[in-house]
């Protein structure tokens, strides 16, 4: 089904400009055409700005190959991107698996690799979508622009390729892929979720010195010398809280903290774990973003395609096989109905823009209650683009989820209680139940309500050097028992020492559950 | 903006991850290979290379968070039925919930078996591995087939794309020493002292003078003069390749079955696919017997049938023949497969005997004897019957010819059989002890 697209009615061919391509076939000057033509539109109506843009145009082959270095031009080699080659390439072949029509690089300049099978149709799409929607939104939004380095990651990526090439030749492809399997274990606890403070430098400390003995003086008071004085001598938790403090505990990036702290490690397996580290840091803000980012690309393909067809630069077949594909990809199944996969991101962030732009060119008057600040004002695009610019899922769907959208897809919040026999339906699409349901579905876009919480906590470096590690339970939903039983594993033979990991509910402080591993002597 | 073309970049880019993640496997896809070879058609092996292995060796564990503990929250789309309040009752298979479905089950089955396909290359170096031929480089190596290029020194003459810059500018360098070329340095030290100079100056005169003589000699001294010129040498040389020759003897009178024959012509598969990843060049000879044997070519070999009686002796001579006239022995590897389901004339005995221990076993790399019998095996209850070839073959391997005798009654058997006798020796000799 459908939610809620409603397409103008076929397109007069007013425009009287002749047509850019006819039929399905393209080559590289159709392709020029076509991208300067999207960015007229993108640059006068949309009022985008993107990054400069490379199209590539490459094979199914080079495509499944991109598939299994999670897309990106180049890669550090490992066994299990050729695992993931294999399971696409047999999908493809079997015929299971439609390849994606596009890839896009969060680079500058944007790269995008298109398939060479696509008709002239589908490349005018792929090019609004990637090369003008993505891009605007990689360019803009303050999560891409805060944690991910554009004009440096190729170069990185092709230094990280190159070390660890080196590594293999030096030490052996057998010890880089331990370290690396151990590493891909534990990438995703491999991220900073904040930005982390500065470590300070001699003369700003010495600043802040002098501005606080300044304030000292400032406020200097002879009374509080009669105070009577605490009891003298150390807390017996201060040596404790100073290792904490050396060792930055607690820390939740767990490869961070081994690239540091880890006692065994020799530099160049360092040095992997930090490459690893920062292509998961690299592509953070994707998971963070997903129905926005694609939300604000289909939006963007949605409307440049519309107004090619308004000014008869595309002709009606173009303009129907562009429909049939676009409502292909906003499709959401119902969840009693086949094929329901979970929620479909484009679906959700086409129809989050479209709404939003209906609420500020013709709000109703309960758009006008539940969004005062944008119902009315007149110009979506300038809203729209505060709003890529400015939010994330969870904070986007928080905030601009509205009644109308919520009735059209008919949600409703199920809660499945483990003490309970029966589910039960917590919240519909109705007066009582809209501002609920809208908390409890931006937080199932919230990264740090969906990825479980996991801190080191302390190690005894003066004792047994056990590596303690807490998961809090939220919810009380407790880790995949094998699976964190592999990971813990991984994680001890890299600290070098015993682990634990206590799965903590943070309500109550009761453990849970607790695994226990010892470093196998792999690395040394 | 710029549009690349990347079709034409050479592919196969995934391709180490691949041998990264083969090299892991490889112990588990090793077994599934030999699995599916006992399966499958001779014919089409490789064709098809999917293998299954257990998806515990290349499983990338996580921290995840499991569900079906603890409150879960869904928030799902379409409800038409509910309203607040309502109870549903749990669907099966735990408490999944209606949305979770997809995402447990799809993690968890994917991850315990895993499904993929190999090339016929690795399907074949898996399937062949640690089997060996016996005594490979016995013959002398011969047929030139290609000619290598290799380094060797320098040159005075050669062509451009060959110039060894080092070792020419050395040369030139030594002998713009040697004969005392003006450095530009010093050319330009005295333009600069004459630029200097006051118009009178008494000195001026014999600085122009001086600077005239370098340049003059400059000049006459090149900086880079033919003499020293060298050039990387290549010279050819022969890159010995070594061959082989193949001979599949097969009886085709009457009493062979067509089942005989298919098992037969599968151990020449085998045989031939094994031949050809050992040896650049591998030929094959068919010669086919009832009481008088011909040289023929493939099809006629499989596919027609002949009647008469079966005299052994004279396919040995046939390839005796052929052996003499083509494959000298100093030259060519010889390998010799023989099938039959163990007929023959008794007084041919002898004759078949001496032929072997005198020109044929002493020609041959290896000689196989394979027996084939019919499907249904020995029938139970008979005492194992030794047909008249095998007993005059075993007299003969008893008596210290070189010769490997094997009985084969089903297709399946076709493969061990086949490790068995070219399996590695010390392996074999392992698993004896």
């Amino acid at each position: 089904m459908v939610t809620n697209l409603h397409f103008p009615a076929s397109p007069t061919m007013s425009g009287g400009q002749t047509p850019l391509f006819s039929g399905n076939d393209w080559d590289f000057d159709t392709i020029r055409r076509i991208h300067d033509a999207c960015e007229k539109i993108a640059g006068e109506e949309l009022g985008l700005s993107w990054y400069p843009n490379q199209i590539e145009i490459i094979t199914a082959e080079q495509m499944l190959d991109a598939y299994a270095s999670i897309g990106m031009p180049l890669f550090y080699k490992h066994w299990s991107f050729g695992k993931h080659f294999a399971q696409h390439e047999a999908g493809y072949r079997r015929g299971m698996m439609g390849l994606a029509y596009e890839i896009v690089i969060n680079s500058d300049p944007c790269i995008s690799y298109i398939m060479e099978e696509n008709t002239a149709t589908m490349q005018t799409l792929v090019i609004a979508h990637a090369a003008f929607g993505h891009n605007h939104f990689f360019k803009n939004n303050y999560l891409f622009k805060q944690w991910t380095d554009t004009e440096g990651i190729l170069d990185y990526l092709d230094f990280a390729k190159g070390f660890i090439t080196r590594c293999e030749e030096r030490y052996g492809h057998h010890a880089v892929e331990q370290v690396l399997d151990a590493a891909h274990a534990l990438m995703s606890q491999g991220v900073h979720r904040y930005p982390r403070k500065k470590r300070p430098d001699l003369a700003s400390e010495q600043r802040r010195e002098r501005e606080r003995a300044e304030h000292g003086e400032q406020i200097y008071n002879d009374l509080w010398r009669t105070l009577p004085q605490k009891s003298a001598g150390l807390r017996p938790d201060a040596a404790l809280e100073r290792r904490k403090a050396l060792l930055e505990l607690p820390q939740e990036n767990l490869l961070y903290f081994l690239e540091k702290a880890a006692p065994r490690l020799r530099p160049w397996q360092r040095e992997i774990l930090r490459i690893v580290r920062l292509v998961a840091q690299y592509f953070y803000p994707q998971r963070q973003t997903k129905v926005m980012n694609e939300g604000c690309a289909t939006y963007c393909h949605y409307r440049i395609m519309n107004s090619l067809s308004e000014k008869g630069l595309i002709g009606e077949a173009a303009y129907l096989e562009f429909l049939q594909s676009h409502t292909n990809v906003v499709r959401q199944p119902n969840y009693n109905e086949r094929g329901y996969g979970g929620h479909n991101p484009y679906a959700i962030g086409f129809a989050m823009m479209q709404d939003i732009a209906r609420i500020v060119e013709q709000p109703t008057e309960e758009d006008r209650e539940w969004f005062p600040e944008i119902a009315g004002t007149g110009d979506a695009m300038a809203t729209l683009r505060d709003i890529w610019a400015n939010y994330r899922d969870e904070s986007f769907l928080a905030q601009f989820l509205s009644p109308k959208l919520m009735r059209d897809m008919r949600l409703f919040h199920v809660v499945d209680n483990p003490s309970e026999s029966e589910l039960r339906v917590e919240a519909i699409h109705d007066e009582r139940g809209y501002r609920k349901l809208r908390r409890s579905f931006a937080r199932q876009y919230d990264v740090a309500w969906l990825d479980p919480d996991i801190e080191v906590i302390d190690v005894d470096l003066e004792g047994d050097r056990r590596l303690i590690v807490h998961h809090k339970a939220l919810n009380r939903i407790t880790l995949q028992a094998d699976d964190a039983r592999r990971v813990l594993q991984h994680l001890a033979d890299l600290w070098g020492y015993d682990a634990v990991l206590r799965e903590i509910d943070p309500a109550t402080d009761a453990v849970l559950v607790e695994h226990h591993a010892a470093a196998r002597p792999i690395f040394f | 903006m710029h549009i690349v073309d990347r079709r034409l970049n050479p592919g196969g880019k995934s391709l180490p991850n691949r041998q990264r993640f083969l090299r892991r496997v490889k112990d588990m896809a090793q077994r599934a290979v030999r699995e599916s070879a006992r399966e499958k058609d001779i014919k089409d092996l490789g064709k098809d290379g999917r293998v299954t292995v257990p998806g515990d060796g290349v499983r990338e564990p996580r921290f995840s968070r499991q569900s079906g503990t603890g409150l879960q929250d869904y928030i799902l789309p379409g409800n038409k039925t509910y309203v607040e309040g309502d109870r549903i009752e749990r669907p099966p298979g735990g408490g999944g919930g209606k949305g979770s479905g997809q995402g447990g089950e799809g993690s968890e089955n994917s991850e315990d078996a895993f499904n993929f396909v190999l090339t016929r290359d690795e399907f074949l170096e898996l399937f062949l591995e640690d089997l060996e031929l016996p005594d490979l480089a016995k013959r002398r190596l011969s047929i030139v087939e290609t000619e290598g290029l290799r380094r060797a020194g320098y040159t005075v003459s050669g062509s451009p794309a060959n110039l060894a810059l080092t070792r020419t500018l050395r040369n030139s360098m030594s002998r713009r020493i040697a004969l005392k070329r003006p450095k530009p340095e010093e050319i330009a030290e005295l333009e600069g002292r004459i630029a200097e100079a006051d118009i009178g100056d008494p000195r001026l005169p014999d600085m122009r003078l001086a600077l005239e003589a370098l340049r003059e000699r400059t000049k006459r001294i090149p900086y880079v003069d033919p003499i020293d010129l060298r050039y990387r040498r290549f010279e050819p040389y022969p890159r010995p390749i070594a061959q082989a020759v193949m001979f599949c003897l097969m009886d085709v009178s009457g009493s062979m079955t067509e089942h005989m024959k298919d098992l037969a012509k599968r151990f020449y598969i085998l045989l031939h696919i094994f031949l050809t990843r050992r040896y650049r060049h591998v030929e094959i000879v068919f010669i086919r017997h009832t009481d008088k044997a011909t040289e023929v070519d493939e099809e006629t070999f499989f596919g027609s049938r002949e009647t008469g009686g079966t005299l052994v002796s004279s396919a040995l001579v046939e390839m005796k023949r052929v052996i003499t006239e083509r494959y000298d022995p100093n030259d060519w590897n010889i390998y010799a497969a023989q099938a039959s389901d163990g007929d023959n004339v008794s007084s041919d005995g002898p004759t078949s005997t001496e032929l072997l221990r005198a020109h044929i076993l002493p020609a041959c790399q290896h000689f196989a004897y394979l027996e084939v019998g019919d499907e249904n095996g020995p029938r139970a209850g008979f005492v194992e019957h030794r047909t008249t070839l095998w007993r005059t073959y075993e007299a003969l391997a008893k008596s210290g010819g070189a010769i490997a005798m094997r009985k084969v009654n089903h297709r399946r058997d076709i493969y061990p059989v086949f490790r068995e006798l070219f399996g590695r020796k010390d392996a074999r000799a392992e698993a004896e002890a």
